[in-house]
């Protein structure tokens, strides 16, 4: 019989294949989603400048949220400058601009309207690649407790006594 | 004070899982003098251990062992490898569950009556009724300290709750109330009232909520009659030529097999591991897995009819703050077939945080009509949809045959299609969810998919006759006198409640059965 894998969790193809985001936070480990450094752009050691500049904008379109400074998209994006992701990243982002080309723009990052870079986004929305960064964004993103606070989200609280005595039921408007 | 048993004492009764069914089996029968080893895959994690981060909560609690999926149902296209949300820990997914405490109604006992024949399910009556289990939900109740039975008072509503009862009292709905609930509403059993802190889904730092792992597993210890076995996985029930089973072979937890000796075994794994555990346990005498003449062992899988609806208002809700289940409507809970499918559902309140809100809101989902969503997550209330689904033999926990876990042993597939009587239902309760809110104000509502199982029911189903399921009514298996189904897998069929106060129930009354027994010398 032939030997078969034996993964001890799912693997991160897997993972990302399946388009989940449940998990990539544990392959990923949640370390690098305090990352917090502001320096970002110059702190790339496998994706080139130009290739993370294009994975932010990336990340901006696929979850638009214009309250928020580049920074987290940035943060977000750092899981995908590795050894292993770096081949489907700079192939996928080259594909990108080839598309944008086509269509007349100079590059993905500069065709100017939002709508004009998803349209172009929907034609790569099975690949793998758009499945990594969406995965991984879905988890890398939301999970930043710095910005939590621009969606009123208050995360922990239990050191503060929970809200027995802090408006669990204040609601005034009803 | 955890008793050490010896590997080769073939006096004990030997449970798998320390979870709702087998956490309180193994505390009531070391109550009664009874010897028992709890075999528990997961790690000890106590309030104190506990984390107020959805994330970093999963890391810590969820079953993220290997496992697949396959069928029509949504969650194996954005969820392929992660079926169900369940816990890996000493109390398994009682870590976990919000808390809700329903007693089953009584039709719900016997819908292959009131049913009829619904085409494509494989309807059945269980063998016991409400009757039989009623001084077992009385027991479980006052276990548990359930809200709003036996004195415990209720929970007070927070800012989901409210929303949720106007709107429901405005679409004429005459139950609602702040539910049954294992949750202490006054300081009780040595553990403290609810402070109002969400995270209910990540352990209850309080110890406000009840749970197995640390509520009925501390005291199972204390008699000196249990010794907890952690991070001990369940490879295979063996038996001998006389067809009882003899023990259990494990990895512990450096990953050495051992066998543990047992006179009783009682599996209580959850509906996937416990029917993948008398499958991987096959033999020359028992080709099909133990315990599996009928040929049941796995099928008639369900998952209870779930879905959420998120709703976004003008104003702020906080939906986060307080009791993660907060309330319940009972009215559709009734079987009315007027509405277009058989069966009921009960609407109960639900908060997650932004992190998961992002995973669980529309999985794939993309662009700005995903992400206006998130931007109204602080003026968000939201409500969990919960109602019985039709068993169907073809829904069932088989063994891959390529991937095999850490062990060695083949993972289990999960099959799933949604009956048209689900769809039917859930498309029915998507609209009186939309409704309610709609009723108070809403701007946007979102009829959200449902996310992973978290209620895993029937792979291992209680019958009275052999043929038709695995396990006689005290959950003791037609085919071998010594192996019982401990956990929600021997239920015959989901009813619209949340089960674990019926798994709580039916492992009280498992107790009495398995101690009158061996007292009287036939197991």
């Amino acid at each position: 019989m032939t030997q078969q894998p034996r993964p001890r969790h799912m693997t991160r193809r897997q993972l990302l294949s399946s388009g989940t985001a449940v998990g990539a936070v544990l392959v990923a480990g949640p370390g690098y989603l305090m990352h917090t450094g502001e320096a970002w752009a110059s702190e790339l050691a496998h994706l080139q400048p130009g290739t993370f500049a294009t994975l932010v904008q990336m990340a901006r379109d696929v979850y638009p949220h214009d309250r928020l400074a580049d920074r987290y998209y940035a943060i977000a994006m750092k899981a995908h400058d590795t050894a292993d992701a770096k081949a489907l990243i700079e192939e996928g982002v080259a594909t990108l601009n080839s598309m944008a080309v086509s269509g007349g723009n100079p590059s993905y990052v500069e065709t100017g309207w939002e709508a004009d870079r998803v349209a172009l986004l929907k034609q790569i929305e099975g690949t793998p690649f758009f499945g990594a960064v969406r995965g991984s964004l879905v988890v890398g993103l939301y999970n930043q407790p710095e910005l939590w606070p621009e969606f009123g989200y208050e995360g922990e609280s239990y050191s503060k006594g929970g809200y027995i005595a802090r408006g669990f039921d204040d609601i005034d408007w009803l | 004070m955890a008793a050490p048993y010896d590997l080769n004492d073939d006096s004990v009764v030997v449970i798998i899982g320390t979870g709702a069914g087998g956490g309180t089996l193994a505390n009531e029968l070391a109550q009664k003098g009874v010897d028992v080893v709890s075999l528990e895959a997961g790690a000890r994690h106590n309030p104190e251990d506990f984390v107020n981060d959805e994330w970093a909560s999963f890391g810590q609690l969820a079953w993220t062992d290997a496992r697949t999926t396959s069928g029509s149902w949504r969650v194996a296209k954005d969820f392929s490898g992660l079926p169900a949300w369940i816990v890996k820990s000493v109390g398994g997914t009682t870590q976990h569950w919000a808390g809700a405490s329903l007693r089953f109604q009584d039709h719900e006992f016997r819908i292959r009556t009131e049913y009829g024949d619904v085409p494509g399910a494989n309807l059945l009556d269980w063998p016991i009724t409400l009757a039989d289990l009623e001084p077992y939900y009385d027991k479980a109740e006052k276990k548990l300290g359930v809200t709003q039975t036996h004195g415990m008072p209720a929970l007070p509503g927070n800012n989901n709750y409210k929303i949720f009862e106007k709107g429901a009292k405005a679409l004429g709905y005459k139950n609602v109330h702040t539910g049954r609930m294992a949750i202490n509403s006054v300081d009780r059993d040595g553990r403290p009232a609810c402070q109002q802190t969400g995270f209910c889904f990540q352990g209850c730092k309080w110890g406000a909520k009840w749970s197995a792992g640390y509520v009925e597993i501390p005291q199972g210890e204390a008699t000196g009659k249990l010794e907890v076995r952690e991070q001990c996985m369940a490879l295979q029930v063996q038996h001998d030529d006389s067809g009882k089973v003899t023990g259990v072979l494990y990895a512990d937890k450096d990953g050495n097999q051992q066998f543990q000796k047992a006179r009783v075994v009682c599996v209580a794994g959850n509906s996937f591991e416990s029917p993948r555990l008398l499958l991987n346990s096959a033999t020359s005498m028992f080709p099909d897995g133990l315990a599996n003449s009928s040929g049941q062992v796995g099928r008639n899988y369900m998952r209870h009819m779930t879905g959420s609806v998120y709703a976004v208002f003008d104003k702020p809700v906080r939906m986060w703050r307080g009791t993660t289940m907060a309330g319940i409507i009972t009215d559709e809970s009734r079987h009315d077939p007027s509405r277009g499918f058989v069966g009921g559902y009960e609407l109960e309140t639900l908060s997650i945080g932004l992190p998961f809100m992002a995973a669980f809101l529309n999985p794939g989902a993309w662009g700005r009509e995903f992400t206006a969503a998130m931007d109204g997550y602080e003026n968000m209330a939201g409500m969990w949809i919960v109602g019985e689904d039709m068993p169907q033999e073809s829904n069932r926990v088989t063994l891959h045959p390529d991937i095999k876990d850490q062990h060695g042993q083949p993972v289990p597939n999960v099959h799933f299609d949604d009956h048209p009587n689900d769809i039917a239902m859930r498309n029915h309760a998507y609209k009186q969810g939309m409704a309610i809110y709609d009723a108070v104000g809403a701007t946007q509502t979102y009829p959200t998919p449902p996310y992973p199982s978290t209620h895993n029911l029937g792979t291992n189903r209680m019958s009275e006759k052999a043929r038709d399921g695995v396990v006689n009514k005290n959950g003791q298996s037609h085919d071998i006198a010594n192996l019982f189904i401990s956990d929600g897998s021997q239920f015959t069929t989901g009813a619209a409640e949340n089960p674990t106060l019926t798994i709580v129930t039916l492992a009280i009354r498992q107790a009495d059965y398995i101690a009158e027994q061996m007292s009287q010398g036939a197991l």
